[in-house]
């Protein structure tokens, strides 16, 4: 008690001419503000110094410091890309360059994860002799450079396959040779843009059919069967575009003529041997998180689905790895994150990315600086992409708290 | 000194019984318990045998591996000039020196610090033998291409010195420990300067292993401090200070670190005054797996921070400690507790991640391996199976037993069980 009488005349005076303040040296407010600003007015300074710096030099050795250089004519030829002409911008060059990296991204992450998830569950089998292997292709994998598999693949198992002349042939369908490997694709002529314009509606409409499904099997309980209808319906809309556009689509096969192949689709070892080691080496990574996701499923999960009666499978496929991909989500996603950076690898072999393409344009005296800000921006750009299109799977798959 | 008191050492804890299964009952459980894993057991079986013997085949018959034995200086130290390799060897001896003293003064208090809290230790001995498999491996690969006996000599030796300290160690007055982890970075310091000062050589002719060690341990030691500034310049309560720390982390993390390394390699000079001289292209990549580590090592450490309860921030406040403190005594120690797996996970990939320096030019390992088979003697015949199998054979087995080493750390931490 004595001590509240005590305060008052303290609270009093407090009162009389508003609140009692700290001088403002030691006001945390004041001081928070001041370190604030001290903070950002010395990064804006250092990023400024730095900038300058750069401009002052870039003048100082008469290197431009625009970006019109991007509507010159590029002078090189791409890899990959026959369409492509020396007289053709640069800009155009970085955006084939691009084009190919999104390319060998997707490709890699569909790849990866689909191996990473077998080879995942294969680690928990009950087959020793399988858990062992995928143990053994996890460890072997993910415990080696990167850039030693890509290196591997292209000097040492593609660049050793036969010579042209002396080529694989897999029936008609393929053709193994040093200078890459030709398979059976398909040659949309000219006129096929309506079908494959139908074909992507019948898509849309397939997935429409897949969720109307879904949401009948929500209200009556009735089989949804979605991936069944979805596909019927997919078949049936392209197949009747296709009797009725008439599409100029046809199989091409990889034909040898002398030095030359025409027809099919051409693998070269560049992009082989990159997307092989990127697909491999994330696809350790992949399985390793499957299997901790799977892992960290509550057992009684397991035990539940066993009193269910459910077979391996279906405790699988029904309890087990809809939670598990839970888990997974975010870690995969990085994953993806880290194979689409790892693309840029492609540079050992000659892969046509953006950063070779960039590379090649400065040594054929383009500025670096700006080139680089274009390949930074391309793959922030892109790793953005990916981290947004993860993030709503992961609000999708998230649990409703009830 | 009251007596220790021990719990449940000796006989009177036995091991649990082991069971005995008979091979026939085993075979039938892990390879033939359903029909369809019958069909994987005989699918993969054929598989598995023909991949393991071509593989075995290779390594220990149809390689050609002359070429390593020539070059296997080359691949330890690139153009570093051969006259010198003594200093290679001194800067070994202290830091095997250094190390040795570490690893006993660590173990020796690991162990008084087990016996205080009445804890057994689980490692049998064989379990201590099987952590030295891996760097046994390592060296073995590296001077079993050796063609004189001068390197297994001088390593015997090296490693004699270290184990030799770190069995002095243990003798080491509790008071004087506190010294030892000063001495190490000393030793590593000193090491490093008596290779390349006092008439050595600069680090631009260092080369293979030793450059490869030099940006991973230099990038290493440099961005764990400045990665946990980062981290913790993200959890501050000032919001300019978070918003720049988080564009630092979040570009560096975006950015492929070769587009990097080429920025660092063709324009990092460009942003230093004109005067000023341009750094090598050696310190030039480092700087820029520094910033890259850091980048990687803040988000990791910021999940560590995230882990640690805000009761600990407040219960340091109760104690009246300066938020210095608060950071330093209370909520880092549990938070990097917490992220010690990742971070040497981090190491792991920087280890693997220095091999990008090839594309810029320089002699690293990997570089090294691909160069040999340009020789005369060995062009054009295929030797670049054989170089990058031993290169990749020395990638494997160093990353394996950090990645081994950090398993055992966090069973040992007990992370994520308490």
């Amino acid at each position: 008690m004595a001590e509240t009488q005590q305060q008052r005349p303290g609270r009093a005076t407090a009162g009389q001419d508003g609140p009692a303040r700290p001088p403002l040296w030691r006001d945390v407010r004041v001081l928070r503000g001041v370190l604030q600003v001290g903070f950002l007015v010395a990064t804006v300074a250092l990023v400024q110094w730095l900038f300058g710096n750069l401009t002052s030099n870039l003048d100082r050795l008469g290197i431009r410091r625009d970006f019109t250089f991007l509507d010159q004519p590029a002078g090189f030829s791409i890899l990959g890309a026959p369409d492509f002409r020396a007289q053709d911008t640069i800009q155009n060059a970085l955006l084939l360059g691009l084009g190919n990296a999104v390319r060998v991204a997707i490709l890699g992450v569909l790849l990866s994860l689909l191996i990473g998830i077998v080879v995942g569950v294969a680690r928990l089998s009950k087959n020793w002799l399988v858990a062992r292997s995928a143990s053994a292709y996890v460890e072997l994998l993910r415990n080696i450079p990167p850039l030693v598999l890509v290196i591997f693949f292209y000097l040492g198992v593609l660049a050793t396959l036969p010579r042209l002349t002396e080529a694989t042939f897999l029936g008609d369908v393929a053709i193994i040779s040093n200078r890459g490997i030709w398979v059976a694709w398909l040659t949309f002529g000219d006129g096929s843009q309506p079908f494959l314009t139908a074909a992507a509606v019948a898509l849309v409409v397939a997935l429409g059919v897949a969720r109307w499904r879904t949401t009948v099997f929500d209200r009556t309980g009735t089989p949804h069967r979605r991936v069944l209808w979805a596909a019927a319906t997919f078949a049936v809309v392209t197949a009747l575009a296709f009797s009725v556009l008439q599409p100029p689509i046809e199989p091409s096969l990889p034909v040898l003529d002398g030095r030359v192949v025409t027809g099919g689709a051409w693998l070269y070892p560049e992009y082989l041997s990159l997307l092989l080691s990127l697909v491999l080496y994330a696809s350790s990574f992949i399985a390793e998180i499957v299997r901790g996701s799977i892992l960290a499923v509550h057992k009684g999960q397991n035990e539940a689905a066993d009193a269910l009666g459910l077979s391996s499978s279906q405790r699988m496929r029904y309890v087990i790895l809809p939670q598990a991909l839970r888990i997974a989500a975010p870690a995969i996603g990085n994953e993806f994150l880290n194979l689409t950076k790892n693309v840029s690898l492609g540079i050992a072999v000659g892969f046509a990315e953006i950063l070779r393409v960039a590379n090649t344009a400065a040594g054929n005296g383009q500025p670096a600086p700006q080139l680089l800000i274009v390949v930074l921006g391309a793959y922030l750009f892109l790793s953005l992409i990916i981290s947004v299109i993860v993030n709503v799977f992961n609000r999708r798959l998230q649990l409703v708290e009830r | 000194m009251s007596a220790p008191v021990t719990t449940g050492t000796g006989a009177d804890t036995a091991r649990p019984p082991q069971r005995r299964v008979d091979p026939a009952r085993w075979v039938r459980d892990n390879l033939f318990p359903t029909p369809f894993n019958s069909v994987l057991t005989l699918v993969f079986a054929p598989l598995v045998v023909w991949a393991t013997w071509r593989f075995a085949r290779f390594l220990v018959v149809s390689a050609r591996w002359e070429i390593v034995e020539t070059n296997l200086t080359l691949y330890v130290v690139g153009g570093f000039p051969r006259e010198q390799l003594w200093r290679l060897w001194l800067a070994l001896t202290i830091l095997a020196a250094v190390f040795g003293l570490l690893g006993g003064v660590v173990g020796v208090t690991a162990r008084e610090a087990a016996v205080a809290a009445g804890r057994t230790t689980a490692t049998t001995r064989w379990d201590r033998l099987a952590r030295l498999g891996p760097p046994a491996l390592l060296l073995l690969v590296l001077l079993g291409f050796s063609r004189t006996f001068t390197p297994l000599l001088l390593t015997g030796a090296v490693v004699a010195i270290g184990l030799s300290l770190s069995l002095v160690a243990r003798r080491i007055p509790a008071a004087l420990r506190r010294a030892v982890p000063l001495i190490t970075v000393a030793g590593v310091v000193v090491s490093l300067y008596s290779i390349s000062s006092f008439g050595g050589v600069p680090r631009d002719e260092w080369g293979g292993l030793l450059i490869t060690m030099y940006y991973t341990i230099g990038a290493l030691v440099v961005s764990y401090p400045v990665g946990i500034l980062f981290a913790l310049g993200r959890r501050s309560s000032l919001p300019m200070v978070r918003w720049v720390c988080g564009a630092y982390v979040e570009f560096f993390r975006g950015s492929p670190l070769i587009t990097l390394l080429f920025t660092g390699w063709l324009v990092l000079p460009f942003f230093l005054p004109a005067d000023f001289p341009t750094p090598t292209l050696v310190t030039r990549a480092l700087i820029i797996f520094i910033l890259f580590t850091s980048a990687y090592v803040a988000e990791i450490v910021r999940g560590g921070l995230q882990a640690v309860g805000r009761g600990q921030w407040e219960a340091a406040q109760a104690l009246g400690l300066s938020p210095w403190k608060q950071t330093r005594l209370i909520v880092l120690p549990q938070a990097l507790r917490a992220v010690i797996p990742g971070l040497v996970g981090q190491a792991i990939s920087l280890f693997k991640d220095t091999t990008l320096v090839l594309i810029i030019g320089q002699q690293d390992l990997l570089a090294i391996a691909q160069n040999v088979t340009k020789q005369d003697e060995f062009l054009g015949q295929g030797y670049i199976i054989e170089s990058l199998v031993f290169v990749g054979i020395v990638y494997w087995v160093a990353s394996y037993w950090l990645s081994k080493e950090s398993q055992r750390l966090e069973v040992r931490l007990g992370v994520g069980q308490r």
